[in-house]
């Protein structure tokens, strides 16, 4: 598979705290990328600048080198708002709209221009099945998101960015408020979906990591220490600092 | 036993500041109670059918209040009609889009500022500028507008308020989705803070309906009777402002009582719609 996303020389600030180092990093389609490191070591940081979610907040300076497709995600006629719909995000904590379930998924699509009801239920019946909720919600589609349990939320989350048709799903640490059941159904779900989609997963479960990624990428202290098939990180890591991170020496 | 270690200083300590405590919420009670019944006991035998449709006549000598309700109804309508757009729209700037957080802070203090200042000195503002300098005469626009400036910090304050309860992840939620600027604070924002800002326009109203200071000078004491579209620019009591002249000018206490009566039961639904609103919101939110 080709490389759907390629970093190249990229440094983040936060004002003048300098928060990612000289980040390099290809990342092929159609896989699953996980991304660990101790707390505050630039993954999400990272991950967030993939769809430029870190535009939103103030003070953050980027250089180096983003490419989406071959094309620099900070270029002047890129269109922020459709990159973010090609690149979509599933967030730490499960963050349905408070609006019914039909209209969580359904809101996308909407924002992007589709208005007939018909094409509207199709994608709403699509997204479901994809993010493997339906059968639980279809009796309920009216009824308010919030109402969901946690886990429930979190694939209604995942089935709300599957409904703008994305390439790529960013995911930041999405199990990490839910149970060990919910969990496993987002894992096994993740392991599905890399077949048509590209999904980048911040992590802090190294398990987790070694069961569905295809590779990873170790970060620490804002640098890119070591990235490569996870088997082979996990098992034969070439740094020292690897090493010692995934055996739980610190971290 | 729990009650022995007690020594006697410190039960009467304790029993004192019982009966203190208790003291301080009868007394708030019966206030509030007295001020009811008095106005109502005073107030409502006054109130008939000819006073609340008729207009005072000074041939005849009979006195009628629906002029100054009316007043009352296009004040309130034109105030509020200009001061939500302004207030809710200036809110949605400082809190959404504003980038210098020191001149938000500024502005935020010069607002809570002028909340504080005393109503009579915006009628003298009001009468200056609107009255005079804009030659707006005295009128009903100009004691809206007079009133838009009063009510506008209050407005603006509860509606940012309101938008700063918005999870910032539900923004995030929709800005990774592809959605814009205008098109997250539209579908997400609003709707998610919309009763904070249905209770602070209730209020508003509500201050609106017992304000007189500052429409003494602005929109006037006239008591005739106006269809809407006239009713702006012509000079008009509120019920409020009626009271006052009522009462101080022309020694009807009767009518004032009746007047007082009747502003008594509007602030009443006024609260309990807010209370009404803002609980039947949360509720779908929370569902």
């Amino acid at each position: 598979m080709s490389d759907i996303i390629k970093v190249k020389n990229m440094c983040l600030w936060y004002g003048e705290h300098k928060a990612l180092n000289n980040i390099n990093i290809n990342i092929p389609g159609k896989s699953i990328t996980a991304l660990i490191g101790p707390s505050g070591c630039g993954k999400s940081t990272f991950l967030k600048s993939l769809d430029r979610m870190n535009d939103l907040i103030p003070g953050v300076k980027i250089t180096g080198d983003i490419r989406y497709k071959d094309k620099d995600i900070f270029d002047a006629s890129v269109d922020v708002n459709e990159l973010r719909r090609e690149i979509g995000m599933v967030f730490q904590k499960p963050n349905p709209f408070p609006m019914s379930i039909y209209d969580n998924i359904a809101y996308g699509p909407r924002t992007h221009g589709i208005k007939s009801r018909a094409k509207l239920d199709v994608i709403v019946e699509k997204s479901l099945k994809d993010a493997a909720i339906w059968d639980e919600v279809k009796d309920r589609l009216k009824k308010n998101a919030l109402g969901l349990s946690g886990g429930q939320q979190q694939r209604l989350c995942i089935a709300r960015a599957l409904a703008v048709q994305p390439k790529v799903i960013l995911m930041d640490e999405p199990t990490s408020a839910l149970d060990p059941v919910s969990t496993s159904k987002i894992e096994e779900l993740s392991s599905k979906l890399k077949k048509d989609y590209t999904i980048i997963m911040v992590t802090h479960n190294m398990q987790q990591a070694v069961r569905i990624s295809d590779q990873t990428a170790f970060f620490l202290l804002g640098e890119l220490v070591e990235y490569g098939k996870t088997e082979t990180l996990f098992s034969t890591p070439s740094d020292k600092r690897t090493e010692d991170y995934i055996t739980g020496r610190f971290g | 036993m729990y009650g022995n270690g007690v020594s006697k200083a410190r039960k009467i300590y304790i029993m004192s500041m019982r009966v203190l405590m208790w003291a301080s919420v009868a007394v708030t009670c019966l206030l509030a109670l007295f001020m009811i019944v008095y106005i109502s006991v005073r107030g409502i035998p006054n109130i008939s059918w000819e006073i609340l449709s008729t207009k005072p006549s000074y041939l005849s000598g009979g006195i009628g209040i629906l002029p100054d309700i009316m007043n009352t109804v296009y004040i309130l309508i034109a105030t509020l009609v200009i001061v939500i757009p302004l207030g809710a729209g200036a809110a949605i700037y400082l809190t959404e889009y504003a980038s210098n957080k020191r001149i938000v802070a500024v502005i935020e203090y010069a607002a809570e500022t002028l909340s504080g200042i005393p109503s009579i000195i915006y009628g003298l503002v009001g009468m200056l500028f609107f009255c005079q300098f804009l030659n707006m005469k005295t009128s009903i626009i100009a004691g809206a507008l007079t009133l838009v400036i009063m009510n506008l910090p209050t407005i603006m304050r509860t509606t940012q308020e309101s938008l700063k309860t918005v999870p910032q992840s539900y923004r995030e939620g929709a800005f990774g989705l592809g959605a814009g600027k205008w098109r997250v604070i539209r579908t997400v924002v609003l709707p998610g803070c919309v009763d904070g800002v249905i209770t602070g326009c209730i209020l508003s109203a509500g201050r609106i309906l017992g304000e007189s200071a500052a429409l003494l000078f602005t929109a006037g004491f006239a008591h005739a009777l106006n269809g809407i579209f006239e009713g702006f620019s012509s000079p008009g009591a509120t019920l409020t402002v009626a009271l006052y002249v009522y009462a101080k000018e022309q020694g009807e206490f009767g009518i004032a009582f009746a007047i007082a009566a009747i502003l008594m039961v509007l602030a009443l639904v006024i609260n309990l719609s807010a209370m009404l609103t803002g609980k039947y919101f949360k509720r779908r939110r929370n569902i």
